[in-house]
């Protein structure tokens, strides 16, 4: 392989080399032009150099490999890979924000605006596991954002694709990864648990609600044993603002033992998204982090915790699906919908079910919060959702409820559907009332990005209902 | 250049029909066929004839152990192929046993070997089982990849610097890169008798642009395969296996 020396204004494979955007310890991103692109791109070159860790040589090829495999918003799209008997390159989209190092190193992100980042983060997660691809390294160095808000993840140089062979697994045999965020499995060679992802994930969002690393940054990577057996300071005792819901989210990522994660990252973004939905526990209210005791004792544990944290991520973790339920309220259809919500629940091992009711808002008129009676509406309706699942009797965690307002009721179903990622939908066979309502429930059907239920009364049930 | 791969197809006509039906909806341009293309199953002659109507069009065809012991004495086989071979020589005629004599031992096509069993002395039919079989084959070739079967089991294997290969359990319909700067041996499951428990036929579809194999799985019409066994009175553990896939 040449060791080709680069400089702007060369031309390689028709990529005109344009500005050096950034020299990083592995590699080079530049800005480059081509005749028939016309989207702005960048090209990453290596510094290989045969004395160098063969490592980075592996890692570029994992990278060309992966990213030639995935798809959409939350990546960078491939344009070209460089072969390596000339020079190993990745010509790929320009992302235009800052990356979300960037974006820590000003000043402190008000709480909202970090729950709505970090929720996008997960999103893009998310998708990247949907493609099966688990990226191993996730850093804020590694996180970028489109001027529309999507999170990007970049830099698949230890990444690993469920369904392809593993390049860094065959050739390495000490563990690889950024220190600071590194799941603790990780030391354990494991390259198979998403669940190292979510732990990363959970690492950077206290960092961006604290401005404080959680396992500090150590030097060694034997050093990340440590976080097996001393508790980081609560989020809380650090700044105060911070919810306890937020921080039984963060603190449920870093748990040592990927079993006590999130199962998976669209369970977070849910969970973000909807912080008083978050079931709080002792971990979420703590101001204080474990006493010296305690520490000691789980220190002379380690070896056991490791073995049980082999366990725990060789094992598949369970899936947490989300079944909605479309309720209307003023509707006829309540019990056999519920006995639909029952029988979906219980086709679904582990999943949840999500309570929905969507408030029609008018186009003209502004609508009152209180009602004649002086009561808030909102309040009224959360309490009628959660009278509507009584009967269900679920256990706290298997059940959420939620008002949305729209002026469309199919849309705003299918809206939380899709940002929620909903594998089934129930529905009466009348969304809403009046008229159109069944074209409502029609629509929903069509466009739903899962199986859908629709309820319907039945003719003796309707006779029954009169009568009765 | 879209070629498509048949390895072990063993006389099994619904799983090769299946196999080929399949490989031209995907537009194979090419095809190549690694070898044993009889013993165990019950349609030797229309196997034959078929695979020679392809090589006389272009395709491509290497010999593989079962092939080599219709015309010999010498190759070893368990009793249950030996009793299946010796029943294959009756149905066979000089033309089909010319055609199997004249199949190479292994071709080269650019820089890719096609062989049944190992690139490291092909007569010696060694399976390649694990990284160590994987390792000798490396080193007997200079090609980039090999294309082999003759263990019936998929599975894939690349050269490493520093180490033994290691072997790879390919998912079928996923197309894997075969990554330029790397070696490797692609072991294609068996179109006429899988044994990884998994009865659909099993075939390759190597993408010569992009680098890219996928391993195929076809379901087929086994039962029938198996019920003309048991009436051609071969031995009845060979038509079990086909429906188990074991």
């Amino acid at each position: 392989m040449a060791k080709a020396q680069l400089n702007a204004g060369m031309t390689l494979d028709g990529f005109v080399l344009q500005e050096r955007l950034h020299r990083g310890g592995m590699a080079a991103i530049w800005s480059v032009t081509h005749p028939d692109i016309d989207f702005p791109i960048v090209m990453k070159v290596p510094f290989l150099d045969y004395e160098g860790d063969l490592s980075l040589l592996i890692g570029f090829e994992v990278e060309q490999m992966i990213m030639a495999e995935l798809k959409g918003i939350h990546v960078p799209k491939l344009v070209a890979n460089g072969a390596f008997t000339v020079q190993p390159y990745i010509v790929m989209e320009y992302i235009a924000g800052a990356t979300l190092q960037k974006r820590m190193g000003g000043e402190v992100i008000p709480l909202d605006e970090l729950t709505a980042l970090a929720a996008s983060i997960a999103d893009a997660l998310g998708d990247l596991h949907q493609q099966h691809v688990l990226h191993l390294d996730l850093k804020p160095a590694n996180i970028l954002f489109r001027p529309t808000g999507e999170a990007v993840i970049i830099d698949f140089g230890l990444s690993r694709h469920e369904k392809l062979p593993d390049l860094l697994d065959e050739q390495f045999h000490k563990p690889t990864g950024t220190t600071e965020y590194m799941a603790p499995e990780q030391l354990l060679m494991i390259r198979s648990d998403k669940r190292s992802d979510i732990f990363a994930l959970g690492a950077m969002l206290y960092q961006l609600a604290t401005g404080e690393l959680p396992f500090g940054a150590p030097s060694k990577i034997k050093y990340v044993r440590q976080r097996v057996w001393r508790d980081p300071v609560p989020p809380r005792k650090l700044r105060p603002e911070i919810s306890p819901a937020l921080q039984e989210i963060i603190l449920k990522c870093i748990d040592p033992m990927p079993e006590n994660r999130f199962t998976n990252a669209e369970e977070m973004a849910f969970e973000l998204r909807n912080l008083d939905l978050v079931e709080v526990t002792e971990r979420g209210e703590r101001l204080e982090r474990s006493n010296f005791k305690t520490a000691f004792r789980k220190r002379m544990r380690v070896r056991k915790t490791m073995q049980a944290i082999q366990a725990s991520a060789t094992k598949p973790p369970p899936r947490a699906p989300i079944i909605l339920v479309a309720i209307d309220l003023s509707d006829d259809l309540r019990q056999p919908l519920q006995e639909a919500a029952v029988a979906a629940l219980a086709n679904m091992p582990g999943a949840r079910l999500a309570c929905l009711n969507v408030m029609q808002t008018s186009l003209i008129a502004i609508d009152e919060n209180v009602n004649e009676d002086g009561d808030n509406i909102h309040v009224n309706r959360m309490a009628e959702l959660r009278t509507w699942a009584e009967p269900l009797q679920l256990p706290r965690g298997k059940v959420t409820f939620h008002l949305i307002e729209s002026r469309n009721i199919p849309a705003g179903i299918l809206e939380f559907a899709h940002s929620n990622k909903v594998d089934h939908i129930v529905v009466g066979a009348h969304a809403g009332s009046g008229p159109g309502a069944s074209k409502n429930t029609m629509q929903i059907a069509l466009e739903a990005p899962c199986t859908v239920t629709v309820v319907r009364l039945t003719e003796a049930d309707r006779l029954a209902a009169a009568q009765g | 250049m879209l070629i498509a791969l048949f390895a072990d197809i063993h006389a099994n006509r619904e799983a090769l029909t299946a196999c080929l039906d399949d490989a031209a909806k995907e537009d194979a341009e090419s095809y190549v066929f690694l070898g044993d293309l009889v013993g165990y199953g019950p349609d030797p002659v229309w196997v034959v004839e078929t695979v020679a109507g392809m090589v006389d069009k272009g395709a491509l065809a290497v010999m593989g152990n079962h092939d080599e012991a219709i015309f010999r004495d010498d190759v070893s086989l368990n009793p249950i192929a030996r009793a299946a071979i010796a029943w294959t020589r009756l149905q066979l005629k000089d033309e089909h046993r010319t055609f199997l004599k004249d199949l190479p031992l292994d071709l080269h096509q650019d820089d890719r070997l096609y062989v049944h069993a190992s690139a490291c002395s092909p007569q010696d039919w060694i399976y390649t089982l694990g990284p160590r079989e994987a390792f000798q084959g490396f080193r007997a070739t200079a090609q980039r990849v090999t294309f082999c079967g003759h263990t019936h089991m998929p599975a894939l294997f690349n050269e490493n610097a520093s180490q033994l290969p290691q072997a790879h359990r390919p998912i079928s319909g996923q197309p894997m890169p075969l990554l330029m700067q790397r070696r490797w041996i692609a072991v294609l499951g068996a179109v006429g008798q899988p044994r990884d428990r998994n009865p659909a036929a099993c075939y390759g579809l190597f993408d010569t642009a992009t680098s890219r194999l996928t391993y195929v799985r076809v379901p087929y019409d086994a039962d029938l395969t198996a019920r003309k066994i048991t009436a051609q009175k071969l031995p009845h553990a060979l038509a079990v296996r086909l429906t188990t896939g074991s």
